[in-house]
């Protein structure tokens, strides 16, 4: 794996416009520079905003109710005190200095469950930049607090109406401007995804959680975790997650996927009832990397689908990919249904509201306990703020067996 | 010589694009060969692919009719051999089709440009290629007689544009501005600049980008191209027929006459048949 070539194996590389090539030359320049060589302190200077901004370090919490009914240890590294409700802050900071350190005068970014939008939205107002949020028209009706936070902070938030309007085309429109405007302006991209050097240097503004959670499990439990667990859309929680656990060859690693309400796929319609690309995709180019992709028999890209708007993507990171490949990441997945009923469960024993992207990963225990050995670290990656409104409708419709009586709401005219 | 090094031998090329099967595969055909009586040298057409990163949102709306209608890898091959026109073709599509085409048991450029090359394609472009990803199109291109032409941006510098320059065959993409493609009212000023930057490479030189009139064309090759690629504004007309719901023969009628304005203003744009130097090649 190296961070130079931009290839993780087979997956990697740098497939975008000729009109880009320059810019991504210049970003890997200032990646190895500033990030990887530490040049005019940039990686002081990040850390210490993650400290003072941000909030870092994140707790690791032991979970005495969760651990009580698996009869484990479960430890939570709680990603969603970070500021901002989610660990988006840690690339957007990162990425909105770096744009600082070379130039860069104006910011854009993709937002599908609009955290890391809000994320970047408020890297920019800290540090003073201008900032353009694209948002798929669908992720918009259905994540409306964080497109308010967005604006709160003083990003302009563009809909993208092509497509069914999720994550995957407001990164094709965020490209296009990206192209249009690439002299002044960087391109914060989201998560693990994208050509070189993006899913490298993302991961190493993630990696704080993994370079955190791995002490402070030495410190609490006194030893590694058997297992790692965690949701993966893009990858990036993930990635970060998992970066200094790879080499503790001893450590499981599992990235849970959205399994959606099947997964099977609809190829007539071009449509994967699923996020699952990792377990059911094949090897294809999207968004300027070889990676894994839910794609038809012809290389047409699919639509995805997901309860959980952040892991509603037809790609992933190429690193991740390569790691699932190679067999030192397992993917998993879980149906929307259980990961509702993860959502309860968390809010309910532990008294944290997890986004719904998190809550995947906590369902993935309640089913898979006995694989998953003594001591479990699980990765809260947001606060489900944002999600409230999601879960009630859904909550609604189907027939959830820990969800709490909802029809109070109805009595009091705040819920039909 | 090759098909389209002779189309860019006699004088200015005029280089049309439209999307194959929009807004459905009959009408389609008559749209291609309707360019072919306006004058086109040399025909980009284009497999549309869900993923369009390259297009603004004109062409991007002729990809999703054309997929709509049910274009495939498959029926685009089917509808080159179907075309009845005397030109020759470049396809114009995204890697992932690419990558992905033929059976199971192989897949990838290899079994891509040899169907191609079996139904008539000459060369293809693929925006979303850059060179140093694209040894292997590159090499099955060489096995089977095709041109593969790359795209340079007005930011295409140094030794990325010797390397890309290094790799082009049929004729060199010049992006006449940043961003992606659409028709404009205004030609960009970048234009003559970025061609300057390549007199030295004896490759034909087509511009592209926001070309949508017969004076644009004129300017263009005034400028010093060999060339003048236009999508935007042909793909305007064919929305435009979608809308009002016209008869296709009335589209085709129009993309003939407008097709026919690009070509006398490239043609206008020659420099004087009494040997005038060429304004940007002295
Ligand atoms: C809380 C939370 N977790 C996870 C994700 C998925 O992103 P990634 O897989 O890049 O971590 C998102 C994306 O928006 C998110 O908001």
């Amino acid at each position: 794996m190296s961070s130079h070539t931009g290839k993780f194996g087979e997956y990697g590389g740098q497939y975008v416009p000729e009109a880009l090539m320059p810019a991504i030359e210049e970003l890997e320049d200032a990646y190895e520079r500033y990030v990887l060589d530490n040049e005019d302190g940039f990686m002081n200077e990040f850390r210490q905003r993650l400290a003072d901004f941000g909030g870092r370090p994140t707790p690791l919490q032991y979970a005495d109710r969760l651990s009580e009914r698996y009869d484990t240890d479960v430890y939570l590294k709680r990603e969603d005190l970070l500021h901002g409700g989610a660990h988006k802050l840690n690339n957007a900071l990162g990425q909105v200095l770096l744009a600082k350190y070379m130039g860069k005068d104006r910011i854009i970014a993709e937002t599908g469950a609009g955290q890391h939008g809000t994320a970047t939205a408020m890297a920019c107002a800290h540090l003073g930049m201008p900032c353009e949020v694209y948002m798929g028209r669908r992720d918009i009706n259905r994540q409306r607090p964080n497109v308010f936070r967005m604006r709160l902070n003083g990003a302009e938030v563009t809909p993208v109406t092509v497509g069914r309007g999720t994550l995957k085309e407001a990164i094709s429109e965020t490209m296009r401007d990206w192209a249009e405007n690439v002299e002044h302006t960087h391109y914060v991209i989201g998560s693990v995804v994208g050509p070189h050097p993006f899913p490298a240097m993302v991961r190493d503004f993630q990696r704080v959680i993994s370079e955190e959670a791995r002490e402070q499990m030495r410190d609490r439990a006194g030893c590694l975790p058997d297992s790692v667990l965690t949701c993966a859309g893009g990858g990036s929680n993930t990635m970060g997650l998992f970066a200094e656990f790879i080499d503790d060859e001893e450590v499981d690693l599992y990235a849970v996927e959205a399994g959606g309400s099947s997964l099977a796929v609809d190829a007539e319609e071009g449509v994967a009832p699923n996020s699952a690309t990792l377990s059911t995709g094949t090897d294809g180019v999207l968004h300027g990397s070889r990676t894994r992709v839910l794609q038809d028999y012809d290389g047409q890209i699919m639509e995805s689908h997901s309860v959980s708007a952040g892991l509603d993507y037809a790609g992933v990171g190429p690193e991740l990919a390569d790691l699932v490949d190679r067999g030192r990441v397992t993917a998993v997945n879980v149906d929307d249904d259980n990961a509702l009923e993860g959502f309860h469960r968390l809010s309910q024993l532990e008294g944290i509201i997890p986004a719904l992207e998190s809550a995947h990963a906590l369902s993935y225990i309640e089913n898979n306990r006995d694989e998953l050995g003594d001591v479990i670290l699980l990765n809260i990656s947001g606060r489900g703020d944002k999600d409230l409104e999601t879960v009630l409708e859904e909550t609604h419709g189907r027939d959830i067996e820990n969800a709490p009586d909802i029809e109070t709401f109805g009595a009091t005219g705040g819920f039909q | 010589m090759s098909s389209i090094a002779e189309a860019f031998a006699d004088g200015p090329a005029f280089v049309p694009y439209l999307a194959a099967g929009d807004p459905d595969y009959e009408s389609s055909l008559t749209y291609v060969e309707a360019l072919e009586r306006g004058g086109a040298d040399v025909i980009e057409l284009g497999l549309p692919f869900s993923e369009p990163i390259a297009e603004g949102p004109t062409i991007q709306s002729a990809i999703v009719r054309a997929l709509e209608a049910g274009m495939t890898p498959t029926r685009y091959f089917e509808f080159v051999a179907d075309l009845d026109v005397d030109v020759p073709l470049v396809c114009m599509t995204y890697y992932n089709l690419i990558a992905q085409f033929g059976d199971d048991g192989e897949r990838g450029p290899e079994a891509f440009v040899r169907r191609a090359a079996e139904t008539g394609i000459d060369g293809f472009v693929v925006p979303d290629l850059p060179a140093e990803e694209a040894g292997p199109l590159r090499e099955a291109c060489d096995e089977y007689g095709c041109e593969l032409v790359f795209i340079i941006a007005p930011t295409t510098r140094g030794e990325r544009l010797e390397r890309i320059m290094s790799q082009v065959s049929g004729y060199v993409y010049v992006q006449a501005r940043l961003g992606t493609t659409g028709a404009r009212t205004a030609l960009s000023d970048r234009t003559a600049e970025s061609l300057e930057r390549i007199t030295d490479w004896d490759v034909p030189k087509a511009v592209g980008f926001g070309i949508s009139t017969g004076d644009h064309a004129q300017r263009v090759i005034e400028a010093g191209a060999d060339g003048v690629i236009v999508g935007s504004a042909l793909v305007d007309i064919v929305a435009q027929g979608v809308e009002r719901g016209d008869p296709a023969v009335t589209v085709a009628d129009r993309l003939e006459g407008k097709a026919r304005e690009l070509t006398e203003g490239a043609l206008r744009g020659m420099p004087a048949a009494d040997g005038g130097p060429h304004p940007e090649r002295t």
